[in-house]
């Protein structure tokens, strides 16, 4: 089932105009903005499909960009995004797409700044609804509605239940969870929506795992 | 978890409760939450959609220009009270005009099933308010049983233009708008699910357009003829009339309809109103380039 809750249909409460244009597209910019873990230097935003056929009249850009500071779909700045930020120092590129994708309505949103950067690809189904497809090149299914944390990792034996040893001590529990790689025994992401926000202290242990690169956390 | 419309009826029906009692036990299970916490958002939705309302009668003007005020139009062509269709259907199109209105000047709305189609249910649901005199609980479960038929939609089928054209946002806000009118006016789970049927049936094939790829033109418009289908196929569904082909199948037509549809008529500006002369010069005008 693509729609678990009533909530996908009747919902969300949002600034106009279009729920799969605007508030999807701010909610992929804010999922981005959540993994990257703070205000990103630079944002290039690219748009495929119907996406990159109507953003402006759909205000897909400005929703996008409100998503990446950090907007919820209800926010009535959103409709200000691109100034506000100009004036946080956002550096924004918006990128028409001819590249026919396989959902009309996709996004790619590469962020940076001097400490680094991320790649998100998001789709948006329909009323509000969306997917986080990829990530820096992995392959993953996210519908952002639950929390998650995001383990970049050596594609190596033992590092999933090293993973998932630290979550059974405090006692946190597994709701989906994927793992993804590009090459055998290169880098793999692991992907685990738990029911609850975690704690710094959680993250931190997992950090301190062998194999173990990077840990962020995304919030709806 | 109901899945289709024949579940969803057959489960209302043999606990002897409404669409709308299954829809907020099952969001209850989902989302585990109390069912003064469900509730109590689904009235946070009820509250956005009548200040939109309000807001779009009072009269807005979207920012390109193409659209506002009509909602205003067509409450003053009621006032005087010589009119075709009659009060009631007009003032659900007024309300629905308002909310697409208030939608296309960025203003606060609350999706239903997408933004582009917020004004049916909303339209039919304060229109009815002044004739049936509903209770607010009454009201925030009209929203539970639209929410139930629109969930059934968007799994099966789609509520996305750029997938199914309008037909799978119109179209389907209109049936939902239609089942939740049935059981407000006491009508069966059985007779909803046929006025949802009528109502879909009668919007299948419909394409979005959108000139200049705004959710203006003809989206405004086209949710004022959902809100009258929907008080219409409602109506009939009321009186005993019964869709021939099954609910479920009509949506399953919609969701095939969708797939066949050139991708210019799915929400790329690129066919149907948006490439008609007047379509390509209004896009012009707008953005200052030729699309």
């Amino acid at each position: 089932m693509k729609y678990n809750s009533v909530f996908d249909i009747i919902g969300p409460i949002m600034v106009g105009p279009s729920s799969s244009h605007t508030a999807g597209a701010a909610i992929i910019g804010r999922l981005a903005r959540s993994v990257f873990g703070r205000e990103p230097k630079r944002a290039d935003i690219h748009l495929y499909g119907s996406f990159a056929e109507t953003y402006r009249g759909h205000a897909t850009d400005v929703a996008i960009v409100g998503g990446l500071l950090d907007f919820d779909t209800n926010d009535e700045r959103i409709p200000n995004s691109l100034q506000l930020a100009k004036e946080a120092g956002l550096v924004v590129e918006f990128h028409k797409e001819e590249a026919v994708p396989e959902h009309p309505n996709t996004t790619k949103i590469r962020l940076e700044d001097e400490r680094g950067s991320l790649e998100v690809i998001g789709i948006s189904i329909g009323g509000g609804k969306v997917e986080i497809t990829e990530l820096n090149g992995f392959k993953l299914r996210l519908n952002g509605m639950y929390p998650a944390i995001l383990v970049l990792h050596d594609d190596r034996y033992g590092v999933i239940s090293g993973v998932t040893n630290i979550l059974t001590q405090h006692r946190v529990n597994i709701g989906h969870m994927e793992v993804s790689r590009k090459e055998k025994g290169q880098m793999a992401l692991m992907v685990i929506e738990v029911d609850q926000n975690l704690e710094d202290a959680i993250l931190d242990e997992i950090r301190k795992l062998d194999h173990v690169t990077q840990v962020t956390r995304m919030s709806p | 978890m109901f899945r289709n419309v024949a579940e969803l009826v057959e489960k209302a029906q043999s606990q002897g409760i409404s669409i709308a009692e299954v829809m907020i036990q099952q969001e209850m299970e989902f989302a585990e939450l109390s069912r003064e916490a469900v509730v109590a958002r689904m009235e946070r939705n009820l509250d956005v959609m009548e200040q939109a309302v309000d807001k779009g009668l009072a009269g807005v003007q979207s920012l390109s220009g193409l659209t506002g005020g009509d909602a205003v139009l067509m409450q003053q062509y009621i006032a005087k009270g010589k009119t075709l269709s009659g009060p009631f259907i007009l003032d659900a199109v007024s309300k629905a005009v308002a909310t697409n209105e208030v939608n296309a000047a960025m203003g606060m709305i609350c999706a239903t099933p997408t933004a582009g189609s917020a004004g049916v249910v909303p339209g039919t649901l304060f229109a009815v308010r002044e004739t049936l005199k509903p209770t607010r609980e009454q009201m925030v479960h009209f929203l539970f049983t639209a929410g139930a038929f629109g969930f059934v939609i968007a799994n099966n089928a789609s509520v996305s233009g750029a997938a199914g054209g309008c037909q799978a946002e119109v179209g389907s806000a209109t049936g939902m708008a239609a089942a939740a009118l049935v059981e407000l006016s006491g009508g069966t789970p059985e007779q909803s699910a046929h006025g949802m049927a009528i109502a879909l049936k009668n919007l299948l094939g419909l394409v979005c357009d959108p000139v200049a790829g705004l959710v203006e033109v003809p989206c405004v418009k086209r949710n004022a003829m959902g809100a009258a289908v929907a008080m219409v196929a409602a109506d009939m569904s009321l009186a005993g009339i019964k869709s021939r082909i099954p609910a479920d199948e009509v949506i399953e037509a919609m969701y095939r309809i969708g797939q066949g549809m050139p991708s210019a008529l799915r929400e790329t500006a690129r066919g149907g109103l948006a490439a008609t002369p007047t379509g390509k010069k209004l896009a012009e005008q707008i953005f200052g380039e030729k699309q």
